[in-house]
């Protein structure tokens, strides 16, 4: 067992709802990355997906494809996004996984990547368009390293392939709510709930259920199918319209805070 | 010269063309990409699809194209005899029609009528708003706002054609961020959308697919010149962006080992960063749009800036089978800048009265250079994917700034 799900199992069996939040590394600015990561910390997040941003984002929503492209403005990288990692998992016992499109890391080297982020201790990685036919050494040599690779599911996917993730699948499955890009959503479509229903009569791995979550009404009506909400769109959404820093880390962490009270 | 058929074998079941290609997608756009995959299997191997295809391709397309022998083109080269293959005067005056044509008619037997395509040029828009039309399907092109301006016409044929034209505001504003755009909408509306793709590009199994409607090009090409004259050209030369027209002429060729195969990519300005379009010239190995091939890349591995005076070949990508032909070393790839494109599309006007496409004048321009280094009874093939109509408003424009008015 890997040491994020140990992490995540400890808090599921003691009742816990999980919420994870998103950020773009870089955005708006390098300097900003590592107060609003305390501000996601202290208003209860249980871990953090730190976004590497790609050029081409083509699973993302205009929210994110706008923060992913001032980020690699203002200079973000691979490895400037291992450091962030690294100086916050210092200070911090909160899981970190990088979550980014599959052409950077392969740049900057698999195996590279999996010493740096062990050192950095990374938790996990998140590859949305690397699914498990083109994973298998991927996963390897992150797991080599104590690094999960998670991988996502959506509605349409089948029961076999539901089968084959849950196989490979060494952290938690991360459920795609609704057929679409990332981005906040008003509500979600009735198919969610069974999706997520039918997911979870397919694997015993923790649910966690992303894309288009904006709310609290609708994460507590999703924790009751899942083992916890994903949210980032409106995170990002929330710093870019903040006049600073100061006033983006006051309003991430109140908002973080609404959730997860919502959800326990 | 036959040998045992080792390149027509690939893809494998994994979509692989060696280390390249695959299936580099989001989850939700697995399901999509296994539909297709099974759906075409059943088109290629039903004789009723294949007979309606051909018969689309003859009656609405106008094929076979003539292989048109450049005499005076040859005198200038002074070389080889150097042939076009006349895709320029297909129905919509472009290679792309015979992918349309065939993808569409796939979309038919899936029972999807919501089409969504991308274009550079305009010029696989077009194709595809022209064969959506001929089916009654709804249409939807995305294409880069920069390129709505270089090809405004190409834009408003579009919407004479009844289909919606989306202007892509991210990114450089280009080919690649308006297949971003349009992968955005297939994730989004995947139950009721058919993602018609403009080259060999893209996740399996588009990269066969489109290759197998574009390989007509080859087998006519291969065929005519045999009738003709006995034999086999020694060289075939194509112009290569995303690579359709180039893949569809060289596949037949594949196993014809006396048949030297190159490939023109677009050199831009010069060869610094940003300024040309020559993925495997320039390149290295990367993943984009869903698959594994050769990218023009950052350090950083984002994807880099491009630039051709074609807005056809400015992409950043290229076909995974093309990359594998450039490792086995089956095709050679070579580059033709800007200013050689424009003296190619000059030349062929003014020797043959035929304006070819800016894409395909790289191809003339090489394919010139090339005959003049090869004897008199030897014969260069140049795919000619299309015809310049559409470049007019940029040539005239760039002539002027040479202050060239003969």
């Amino acid at each position: 067992m890997t040491e994020l799900r140990s992490l995540l199992q400890k808090k599921i069996q003691s009742g816990e709802k999980l919420l994870s939040i998103y950020l773009t590394a870089g955005f708006p600015d390098a300097e900003a990355t590592l107060p609003l990561l305390q501000a996601l910390a202290e208003g209860g997040a249980d871990f953090i997906e730190l976004g590497v941003p790609f050029s081409d984002p083509l699973a993302d929503g205009p929210v994110i494809q706008a923060a992913s492209t001032q980020a690699l403005a203002a200079g973000m990288s691979v490895e400037k996004a291992l450091q962030l990692c690294d100086r916050f998992t210092g200070e911090h016992e909160l899981p970190v996984l990088l979550m980014g499109y599959a052409n950077p890391f392969m740049k900057f080297g698999w195996q590279r990547l999996a010493e740096q982020a062990q050192q950095a201790r990374v938790a996990g990685m998140i590859i949305p368009d690397l699914p498990p036919e083109e994973s298998e050494t991927v996963q390897e040599t992150l797991r080599a390293a104590g690094i999960s690779l998670v991988f996502l599911a959506s509605p349409n996917t089948s029961e076999a392939r539901i089968r084959l993730i849950d196989r490979l699948c060494d952290a938690f499955v991360y459920a795609v709510s609704v057929t679409g890009v990332t981005g906040a959503r008003d509500s979600l479509p009735a198919q969610t709930t069974e999706f997520l229903q039918r997911l979870r009569s397919l694997t015993e791995h923790p649910v966690l259920v992303g894309f288009g979550v904006s709310s609290a009404a609708t994460a507590r009506s999703l924790v009751a199918h899942a083992d916890g909400v994903i949210i980032g769109s409106s995170v990002i959404e929330l710093i870019r319209t903040a006049p600073g820093l100061d006033a983006a880390c006051e309003r991430v962490h109140a908002f973080v805070r609404e959730i997860k009270t919502a959800i326990s | 010269m036959q040998t045992i058929r080792p390149a027509s074998s690939l893809p494998d079941a994994q979509g692989k063309f060696g280390r390249f290609g695959g299936k580099f997608v989001p989850e939700i756009l697995i399901p999509a990409v296994s539909e297709l995959e099974q759906a075409y299997e059943e088109a290629r191997s039903d004789a009723g699809f294949q007979t309606e295809l051909r018969e689309l391709l003859r009656e609405y397309a106008g094929r076979p194209n003539p292989l048109t022998h450049a005499e005076r083109l040859s005198e200038h080269a002074g070389g080889a005899q150097i042939y076009l293959k006349r895709e320029d005067l297909n129905h919509t005056g472009a290679h792309k029609i015979n992918n349309v044509l065939g993808q569409l008619l796939l979309a038919k037997r899936m029972g999807k009528k919501r089409i969504i395509a991308e274009t550079g040029a305009g010029q696989h828009g077009v194709a595809t708003a022209t064969v959506a039309a001929r089916f009654g399907m709804e249409c939807i092109v995305y294409m880069g706002e920069e390129d709505t301006v270089r090809q405004r016409l190409n834009v408003f044929r579009m919407q004479l054609l009844g289909a919606r034209v989306v202007p892509v505001t991210t990114g450089s504003r280009t080919l690649k961020d308006a297949v971003n755009e349009a992968i955005r909408d297939w994730v989004t509306n995947v139950e009721t959308t058919f993602y018609c793709i403009g080259s060999v590009v893209g996740p399996h199994p588009y990269p066969m697919i489109v290759r197998d409607f574009q390989k007509i090009i080859g087998e006519e090409t291969r065929q005519q010149f045999l009738e003709r004259h006995g034999r086999l050209p020694e060289a075939v030369v194509a112009c290569v962006g995303g690579g359709s027209n180039a893949m569809g002429m060289f596949y037949p060729f594949l196993e014809d080992e006396d048949v030297q195969l190159f490939g023109v990519e677009a050199g831009g300005r010069g060869p610094q960063p940003g300024e040309h379009a020559a993925t495997l010239s320039a390149g290295e190995p990367g993943i984009l749009h869903g698959a594994l091939s050769y990218l023009i890349q950052t350090g950083d591995g984002q994807i880099g800036e491009v630039h051709s005076v074609s807005a056809g070949l400015d992409y950043p990508g290229v076909g995974p089978e093309h990359a594998w032909l450039k490792e086995t070393g089956r095709v050679e790839y070579t580059s033709v800048n800007d200013a050689e494109a424009l003296e190619g599309m000059k030349l062929l006007s003014r020797t043959e009265g035929i304006i070819p496409a800016l894409e395909s004048a790289h191809a003339v321009y090489f394919a010139a250079k090339l005959a003049g280094r090869m004897a008199g009874e030897q014969a260069v093939v140049i795919c000619l994917s299309g015809r310049g109509d559409k470049d007019m408003e940029t040539v005239a424009a760039l002539l002027a700034g040479e202050g060239e008015h003969d």
